[in-house]
C-alpha cells in the first residue's frame, strides 16, 4: 500500500516538474503570437486544463459505469475524485479564457459554443456533487452519484451541438502542422503535466472518499446502539 | 401483465388522482400564468420587444412549472410510502419509470392550451390554426424531454430534504439542449422561418428526448432500488 501512494505520489510531483519545465517553455522560450500578442501565451495553461477537465470527467462516467455494474464502493470513490478534479480543471479553464477573451475580443464573455459548453458542464458536475453532499446512506449516495454522472456526461455533446448552431467566435482548433513547434513543446508538456497531476488528485481524493466511508462505517453501530439512528426517507 | 400495460395502469393511477385532487394542476397552472405576467413586466410595455422574446418566456413558464409538477408528482409518492409499496408489487421498475414519465408529459402537455393563449395575448402575437398547431406540436417535445430526467431526478430528490433547491439545480443544466432548441423553434414558428431552420431544431428536440427517455429508463430501477 505504502509504495503504491509513493508510486501516485511520484507521478504528482513529476506533472508539479514538468509543469514548471512546461510553463518556462511557454513564456520564455516560445514566440509570441503574431496578432495576440503576449497574452496568447495563457493557450499553454488554458489548453491543457480544457483537454484534462474532459478527460477527468471520461473517466468520471467510465468509473460510474463500472462502479453502478459492480457495486463496489472504491468505484465511487474513484468517480467523485474525478468530478471534483474535472470541476476544478473546469473552473479555471473559465477564469483563464475569461482573461484571454478580454485581451483578444473585448468582453470578458461571449456566448461561444466552447465557452458556453464548458459552463454548462461545470454547472452539470457541480449539480452531481451537490446531490451527493445531501445523501447520508452511503449504498445509495454511490448509486444516485454513478447515475447522474451517466446522464451528466451524455448531455455534454448534446450541449455542445446545439450551442454550435449559434454564431461563434472561438478561434478554429489549431493542429501540430499550423503551429510551430516551439508553441507545440510546451503545449504538450504541459498536457502531460497537469494529467498526472489529475491522476495524483484523483487518487489523493479516492483515499479520503474510502477512508471518510470507513469512518461512517464505524461510526454507525456505535449511532445505531445509542438510539440516535433517523431515517432519511 | 406486460411493461407497457403496467406502464398504463400507472399513468391512469396518477391521472386519476389528479383529477380527484386537481389542486396540484391549479396551483402549476396559476403558477405558470403569473410567471409569464411577472416576464413582462421585466421587459417594460413595448410590445416589439415583448413580442421578440414570447418564445423564451413561453419555455421559460414551462421549465418553471415543470420543476413543481415533477417535484409533486413523487411527494405525493412519499407520503405514506406509496413509493415502497409500488416498488414492493410485482411491477417491472421499468414500467414504473415510464408511467410516472408519460403522466407528467401529459400534465405539462395539459398546461400548453392555457399558457399558449396566455402568452399570445400578453405579448401581443397574432398566429393562424396550422401555427398554433405547430407551436402545440413543439410544446409536447420539450414536455417529453423535460419529463424523461426530471422524473428520474425528482424519484431521487424526493427523497431528501432538499429536493427543492436539488432538482432545479440538476435538471436546469441538464436541459439546456431543450430550452434552447424549442425557445429557437418556437421563435421560428411565432416569427417566420425564412432559413428553414425549423426542421433541425425540432430533431434536436425529439433526439434529445430519445436518448433520455432510453437512458432514463435504464437507469431508473438502479436511483429506486431499496438501500441503493
Amino acid at each position: 500500500m505504502t509504495r503504491r501512494i509513493f508510486g501516485v505520489r511520484t507521478l504528482g510531483l513529476l506533472g508539479l516538474g514538468l509543469l514548471l519545465v512546461g510553463s518556462y517553455f511557454g513564456l520564455f522560450v516560445a514566440p509570441a503570437e503574431r496578432y495576440m500578442g503576449q497574452v496568447q501565451r495563457i493557450m499553454y495553461v488554458h489548453v491543457p486544463c480544457a483537454w484534462i477537465a474532459m478527460v477527468c470527467y471520461t473517466a468520471a462516467f467510465v468509473f460510474a459505469v463500472i462502479g453502478l455494474w459492480n457495486g463496489k464502493p472504491r468505484w465511487d470513490a474513484r468517480t467523485t475524485g474525478a468530478i471534483e478534479v474535472g470541476a476544478v480543471l473546469n473552473a479555471l479553464l473559465l477564469v483563464q479564457g475569461s482573461i484571454w477573451a478580454r485581451a483578444t475580443w473585448g468582453v470578458w464573455w461571449d456566448w461561444d459554443v466552447r465557452l458556453t459548453t464548458s459552463l454548462v458542464m461545470l454547472l452539470l458536475f457541480a449539480g452531481v456533487l451537490a446531490l451527493r453532499s445531501f445523501v447520508d446512506d452511503s449504498d445509495r449516495r454511490a448509486t444516485w452519484t454513478a447515475v447522474a454522472t451517466i446522464v451528466a456526461f451524455v448531455d455534454v455533446p448534446l450541449v455542445y451541438f446545439c450551442v454550435r448552431w449559434w454564431r461563434s467566435l472561438h478561434q478554429t482548433q489549431s493542429t501540430p502542422e499550423t503551429v510551430s513547434p516551439a508553441m507545440v513543446l510546451p503545449l504538450r508538456l504541459n498536457a502531460i503535466a497537469i494529467l498526472l497531476i489529475a491522476i495524483w488528485l484523483i487518487a489523493q481524493r479516492a483515499k479520503l472518499e474510502r477512508e471518510r466511508l470507513r469512518k461512517e462505517q464505524v461510526d454507525e453501530p456505535a449511532r445505531v446502539t445509542a438510539g440516535l439512528e433517523v431515517t432519511d426517507a | 401483465m406486460n411493461v407497457i400495460r403496467q406502464a398504463l395502469v400507472l399513468v391512469g393511477k396518477d391521472m386519476l388522482l389528479e383529477w380527484r385532487g386537481r389542486s396540484r394542476f391549479i396551483s402549476v397552472l396559476l403558477f405558470g400564468v403569473v410567471t409569464l405576467l411577472l416576464f413582462s413586466f421585466a421587459v417594460g410595455p413595448d410590445s416589439v420587444a415583448l413580442r421578440a422574446a414570447a418564445a423564451g418566456f413561453l419555455v421559460l413558464a414551462l421549465l418553471l412549472s415543470s420543476t413543481l409538477s415533477l417535484s409533486e408528482s413523487f411527494r405525493l409518492e412519499q407520503e405514506e410510502r406509496a413509493l415502497e409499496g409500488l416498488v414492493l408489487l410485482p411491477v417491472d421498475p421499468v414500467a414504473l419509470f415510464y408511467g410516472k414519465a408519460i403522466g407528467n408529459t401529459l400534465f405539462l402537455l395539459l398546461l400548453a392550451p392555457i399558457f399558449t393563449p396566455v402568452a399570445l395575448v400578453l405579448y401581443s402575437v397574432e398566429l393562424g390554426a396550422m401555427k398554433i398547431l405547430t407551436l402545440v406540436g413543439l410544446w409536447a417535445l420539450a414536455a417529453a424531454g423535460l419529463s424523461a430526467p426530471g422524473t428520474l431526478y425528482a424519484a431521487m430528490t424526493s427523497r431528501l430534504r432538499s429536493q427543492d433547491v436539488l432538482l432545479p439545480l440538476l435538471l436546469f443544466p441538464l436541459v439546456v439542449p431543450v430550452l434552447m432548441g424549442s425557445v429557437k423553434a418556437m421563435a421560428l414558428v411565432l416569427g417566420g422561418d425564412p432559413l428553414e431552420q425549423l426542421r433541425s431544431w425540432t430533431v434536436l428536440l425529439g433526439g434529445f428526448a430519445v436518448i433520455y427517455w432510453s437512458l432514463c429508463g435504464l437507469l431508473f430501477p438502479y436511483a429506486i432500488e431499496e438501500g441503493g
